[in-house]
C-alpha cells in the first residue's frame, strides 16, 4: 500500500472523502516508499558500513537504499552495478536512527539487478549461483566426504575454482563431515526424551548438518539435558546466501519450503530454534521483509536463537552457576557475528559463559569479520574482505586466547583463516558445563 | 524466565551511558538497552553545560553563574549545580587525556565548521589548538569533496566575528580518494592506517600526501584546521605525524553528522561501559512495559515490574529493580508526535503540550519555538510526572533529551543536561537498586 492510499489522520472526521491519488506508476509487490520517504540523510548507516570504510568503489548503503530506490522511479535508471559489492552484513539495519529498512531495500535492488541486468551465462552468474546454492551441492559432496575433502583441498582444485568461477583461491573449502547431522539423528532414534509442555524444533541450517554436525548435537544434548523435545524437521537452506546473492526466486522457494514445514512444528506446540545467527535472522527478519507465504508472521515471530531461547525459558544463569570446563578448552577470543548484533544478541555470549568455571572469554570488538558469507568467497572482494577482517584479527592477536569463539559459520572460517586459531561454537561450551562432552556420556 | 538485573538503562546516548556508568559505581548489576544507534553519531562532540541563557543572553563567560538563575522545570534546576559540578567530574575521570578544559570554569570558544564560535566546557583534545580566544594565525584547509566545510568561507567569519588572529582558508583535494562521495570514514581509515596512495608524484603514504598537499599553501600560520575527519582510532597519532611533518600544531573542526568526534566519543563512553561490567543489549527496541499486579500497595504510584523488548516479533521480558529512561528528545524518537498529540512512546509518560497543534511552533524558525521544550516534566528526583505533578512510576527515572523545559539547541546545553541528569539518575537508581 502506497502512502496515498493511506490516509495518515486516523479517526479525523472527513476521513471518508478522502481521495487517493495514484503518484507513482506501477504497482510494486513491494512498496518501499514510506521506508525511502523516513530517510533523513544523517548517514548514520554509511559510517557503519564495513565495505565503504575500506572499498572505493562502493558508494554506501545510504545510495544503495533510498536515494538508488527513488532514482529508479525515472524510467530510464538501471539498478547500479556497485549493489553486488554490498556484503549483507546488515549492520546499516541497526544503524539507522529513523527505521529506514536498508537491508530489505537493498535485497529487492540486488535481485532485480540480478533478474534484469545480470547476464544469465556470465562467469559471475554462475558462480554466484553456485555459492548461493551450496545447500544443494553440500550433498553431493557429503556423500563422499573424504573423496570430496582431499580434491576440494587440492592446489589444483583451489587454482581451477578461482580461475573458472572466480572463487578465491586463497581460502581452504571446509571440510565436508564424515557424518551429517541429520544422519547422526537418524542413527540415534531421533528423539530421546518426550515432553508435551518443552517442546522445540531445530533449524540446524546447511552449515551444523554438513560441515559441523558437533554443533547440532550439542544443541541436541544440552536441551534434552534441560528436558525438551526436539524436533528436527525438514528444512531447506534458510536463503541468506540467496539474499547476498540476489537470487530471491531460489530463495523463494527455499523460504516456502521451511515457513510451511517450520509452521507445522509451530502448529505441533514447538518454538523455532537455530544455532546459526544468519539462520535466526533470515526467519526473523527477511522473511517477513521479503515474502507474505501464510505463517511467515508467525514463523519469524516464534523463532529465537538457541542460547537465547534458553536465557529466557530457563534459568539459564542458575543452571551455569558453579559449573566448569576441563582443559578442552582455552580461554577465547568471541567475536559476535553482525548477524547476532542485529537481533540484539551482541553481548549475550560474553554474559551466558560468565558463571562457567574455566572459561575466559574475550570480546574483540565490534567490527566486522569481514567475510559476510559467500561475499569474501569471491576472489574480487577476497583483498577488501581481510582488510574489513584486520580489526578482528589485530583484537584476536591481542586477546589472551589461543581459540575463537562465534555463532556464524562463515565468521568462523573468517576467524580461522586471519589468525589461525581453532573456533568454536558457544553451544558447544554449553554443552561441555552441562552435559559433559560426547566422550563422556559414551 | 526474564532477563534479569538490578538497574535497567534504556537509551544509549550520552545520557544513558553516563547514567549506566554512574549506577555501575554501585553494587549492581546495571543493563543498558539500545535500540538503534544514538545520536552520539550526529553529535560534534563538545561538552557544553551552558552557552547562552533561556533569554538568549551570552555567549556566558562562566556556565556556572548562570545556573542559578535558571528556571524553576529546567533539568539543572532539578538537579541542582553541584550536581552538574559532579557529572562533569565524573565524565573528565572517564574521559581523560581524549578532552580538555577541566582547567577552568570558563566556557572555551570552539570554532566550528561554519565558522561560528561555540562556548563549551570541554572540548575534545583533537579541536584543543583552534580554540578562538588563541591569538595564533590559522590556515582552515578543506576538502572538495567534503562541501560541509567550506574553509575559506568559515576563514572569512571567523574573521568577521572579531577573532584575534588572521583566518585563512584554502580548499585541496584530499589526496588518494578517487571517490567524490566517499565516506567520512573511509578519509578517517585512510589517515589511520597512512595507507599506501597514488598521487601525481608517485606511490606514497596518506598523513605524506596530505602534510605535501598542504604544504604548498602554508604561509606564516602556525597552526593548521581540518575538518574533523582526521583518524578515529588513531587520530592522536595522525594529528601528531602532519604536525610534525608541516612543523605547525594540527587541530580539527567539529563537523555536521556524520561526526567522527561523535563517533570517537561514543567509542570512549562504550569501552569504559565495558570496563564497568555494564551488560549492553544494541539492536532491539524496549516496546512495552507491566507493573507489579501483587495489590499490596493500592495507593501512590505503580511500580514497573518488566519492560518486553521486541526482537523481530519475539517477546523478550527484562526485569530490573530500578529503570532509567534515556531514550533521546524528538530526533532521538524518545518523544514523538501525531497530529493530534505529543508522546512519550514506551510508558506513555506525561508531556506537556497544547492540544491545538498550531500553538507548537512559531513561524519565525529560529524563534523561541515550543516544541523545542517538548518532553517530560520530572520531580527533584528525576522521576517524570503525571498531569497531577505525581510521579508516573516509583522506579523511573528519566535523563537526557527526554526531558522538556530546556531548548538544548538554543541554550547550548544538551550534552550538559545528558550528563548532569544521566549521572544523576543512574547514581540514584544505582543506590536504590542495590538496597
Amino acid at each position: 500500500m502506497s502512502d496515498a492510499e493511506q490516509p495518515t489522520d486516523d479517526g479525523v472526521p472527513g476521513d471518508d472523502e478522502f481521495e487517493p491519488i495514484q503518484v507513482f506508476p506501477e504497482a510494486e509487490d513491494m512498496d518501499l516508499r514510506p521506508g525511502a520517504d523516513d530517510c533523513y540523510k544523517c548517514s548514520t548507516c554509511d559510517t557503519n558500513c564495513p565495505v565503504a570504510e575500506v572499498d572505493d568503489e562502493f558508494p554506501g548503503p545510504k545510495f544503495q537504499g533510498p536515494e538508488q530506490w527513488r532514482l529508479k522511479r525515472q524510467d530510464d535508471r538501471d539498478i547500479d552495478d556497485s549493489v553486488m559489492k554490498c556484503s549483507n552484513c546488515m549492520r546499516c539495519d541497526s544503524a539507522c536512527p529513523s527505521d529506514v529498512p536498508l537491508s530489505q531495500m537493498h535485497n529487492t535492488a540486488r535481485g532485480e539487478y540480478v533478474e534484469e541486468q545480470m547476464e544469465k551465462f556470465s562467469r559471475e552468474y554462475v558462480r554466484n549461483r553456485i555459492l548461493a546454492n551450496y545447500r544443494r551441492l553440500a550433498p553431493l559432496g557429503s556423500m563422499f566426504p573424504r573423496t570430496t575433502n582431499f580434491v576440494m583441498g587440492l592446489s589444483a582444485t583451489q587454482w581451477l575454482g578461482e580461475k573458472v568461477l572466480g572463487i578465491t583461491g586463497e581460502r581452504e573449502f571446509p571440510e565436508f563431515a564424515t557424518e551429517t547431522f541429520r544422519e547422526w539423528w537418524t542413527a540415534r532414534g531421533g528423539a530421546q526424551v518426550r515432553n508435551e509442555d518443552k517442546r522445540i524444533a531445530y533449524f540446524h541450517g546447511c552449515y551444523s548438518n554438513y560441515n559441523t554436525p558437533e554443533v547440532g548435537k550439542a544443541l541436541v544434548r544440552v536441551y534434552e539435558h534441560l528436558g525438551y523435545e526436539i524436533m528436527v524437521p525438514d528444512q531447506h537452506c534458510s536463503g541468506t546466501p540467496m539474499f547476498a546473492n540476489g537470487m530471491l526466486e531460489d530463495a523463494r522457494r527455499s523460504a516456502e519450503t521451511n515457513v510451511r514445514e517450520l509452521g507445522a512444528a509451530i502448529a505441533d506446540g514447538a518454538d523455532i530454534v537455530a544455532s546459526c545467527s544468519s539462520c535466526s535472522m533470515s526467519l526473523r527478519q527477511e522473511y517477513p521483509e521479503l515474502f507474505d507465504f501464510e505463517g511467515t508472521e508467525e514463523v519469524a515471530a516464534n523463532t529465537w536463537d538457541a542460547v537465547e531461547y534458553l536465557r529466557v525459558h530457563e534459568d539459564l544463569e542458575g543452571e551455569l552457576e558453579g559449573t566448569s570446563v576441563g582443559d578442552e578448552f582455552e580461554n577465547f577470543a568471541y567475536h559476535a557475528p553482525c548477524h547476532a548484533r542485529n537481533q540484539g544478541l551482541d553481548g549475550q555470549t560474553m554474559e551466558v559463559l560468565a558463571p562457567i568455571d574455566g572459561v575466559e572469554a574475550r570480546d574483540v570488538g565490534d567490527s566486522c569479520s569481514g567475510i559476510s558469507g559467500t561475499y569474501g568467497w569471491k576472489a574480487e572482494n577476497y583483498e577488501t574482505s581481510m582488510k574489513i577482517g584486520d580489526e578482528m584479527f589485530d583484537h584476536m592477536e591481542d586477546a589472551d586466547a589461543e581459540t575463537g569463539l562465534t555463532e556464524c559459520p562463515t565468521c568462523s572460517m573468517q576467524m580461522e583463516h586471519g589468525t589461525g586459531y581453532e573456533i568454536t561454537h558457544t553451544l558447544e561450551v554449553l554443552e561441555a558445563a552441562l552435559v559433559g562432552t560426547e566422550a563422556d556420556s559414551q | 524466565m526474564a532477563i534479569e538485573d538490578d538497574v535497567l538503562v534504556i537509551g544509549g546516548g550520552l545520557a544513558g551511558a553516563t547514567a549506566a556508568l554512574a549506577a555501575a559505581e554501585e553494587d549492581v548489576r546495571v543493563r543498558l538497552v539500545s535500540y538503534k544507534q544514538s545520536t552520539l553519531r550526529h553529535a560534534s562532540g563538545l561538552i557544553d553545560i551552558l552557552g547562552y541563557t533561556p533569554a538568549g543572553e551570552g555567549p556566558l563567560v562562566d556556565p556556572f553563574d548562570a545556573l542559578e538563575g535558571l528556571p524553576e522545570g529546567h533539568p539543572y534546576e532539578r538537579v541542582g549545580t553541584e550536581a552538574v559540578r559532579e557529572a562533569l567530574e565524573f565524565f573528565d575521570d572517564i574521559a581523560g587525556d581524549a578532552y580538555d578544559g577541566a582547567h577552568t570554569d570558563a566556557n572555551a570558544l570552539v570554532p566550528t565548521h561554519g565558522g561560528t564560535v561555540k562556548p563549551t566546557a570541554r572540548y575534545p583534545a583533537s579541536t584543543a589548538a583552534g580554540l578562538a580566544s588563541d591569538d595564533r594565525d590559522t590556515l582552515l584547509v578543506g576538502f572538495e569533496t567534503l562541501p560541509d566545510f567550506e574553509a575559506p568561507l568559515a576563514a572569512a567569519h571567523l574573521e568577521a566575528a572579531g577573532a584575534p588572529f588572521a583566518a585563512r582558508g584554502v580548499t585541496v583535494r584530499f589526496p588518494g580518494l578517487v571517490r567524490d562521495d566517499a565516506k567520512v570514514t573511509r578519509y578517517a581509515h585512510l589517515l589511520d592506517h597512512d595507507e599506501a596512495v597514488t598521487t601525481a608524484a608517485g606511490e606514497t603514504t596518506a598523513r605524506d600526501a596530505l602534510a605535501e598537499t598542504v604544504r604548498g599553501h602554508l604561509e606564516d600560520e602556525t597552526r593548521v584546521g581540518f575538518p574533523a575527519i582526521l583518524g578515529d582510532d588513531h587520530a592522536a597519532e595522525v594529528r601528531a605525524d602532519l604536525g610534525e611533518r608541516l612543523a605547525v600544531d594540527v587541530f580539527e573542526v567539529p563537523m555536521g553528522p556524520p561526526s567522527l568526534p561523535g563517533m570517537r566519543l561514543e567509542d570512549l563512553l562504550y569501552d569504559a561501559l565495558e570496563d564497568a561490567g555494564v551488560r549492553v543489549t544494541t539492536g532491539v527496541p524496549v516496546v512495552d512495559y507491566e507493573t507489579e499486579s501483587d495489590g499490596t500497595d493500592a495507593t501512590g504510584p505503580d511500580r514497573i515490574d518488566r519492560v518486553i523488548v521486541d526482537r523481530h516479533g519475539a517477546e523478550v521480558p527484562h526485569r530490573a529493580d530500578q529503570y532509567v529512561l534515556a531514550t533521546g528528545g524528538l530526533v532521538g524518537k524518545g518523544v514523538d508526535s501525531e497530529r493530534e498529540r505529543v508522546f512519550e512512546p514506551i510508558f506513555d509518560c506525561h508531556v506537556p503540550h497544547a492540544a491545538d497543534r498550531y500553538e507548537w511552533f512559531v513561524d519565525d524558525v529560529f524563534g523561541d519555538q515550543p516544541y523545542a521544550r517538548f518532553g517530560l516534566p520530572v520531580d527533584r528526583d528525576l522521576r517524570p510526572l503525571d498531569a497531577g505533578d505525581e510521579p508516573e512510576f516509583r522506579n523511573l527515572r528519566a535523563a537526557g533529551a527526554v526531558l522538556g523545559g530546556y531548548d538544548f539547541a538554543a541554550e547550548k546545553s544538551g550534552s550538559g543536561v545528558s550528563l548532569a541528569t544521566g549521572y544523576a539518575a543512574g547514581q540514584r537508581a544505582g543506590r536504590e537498586g542495590g538496597e
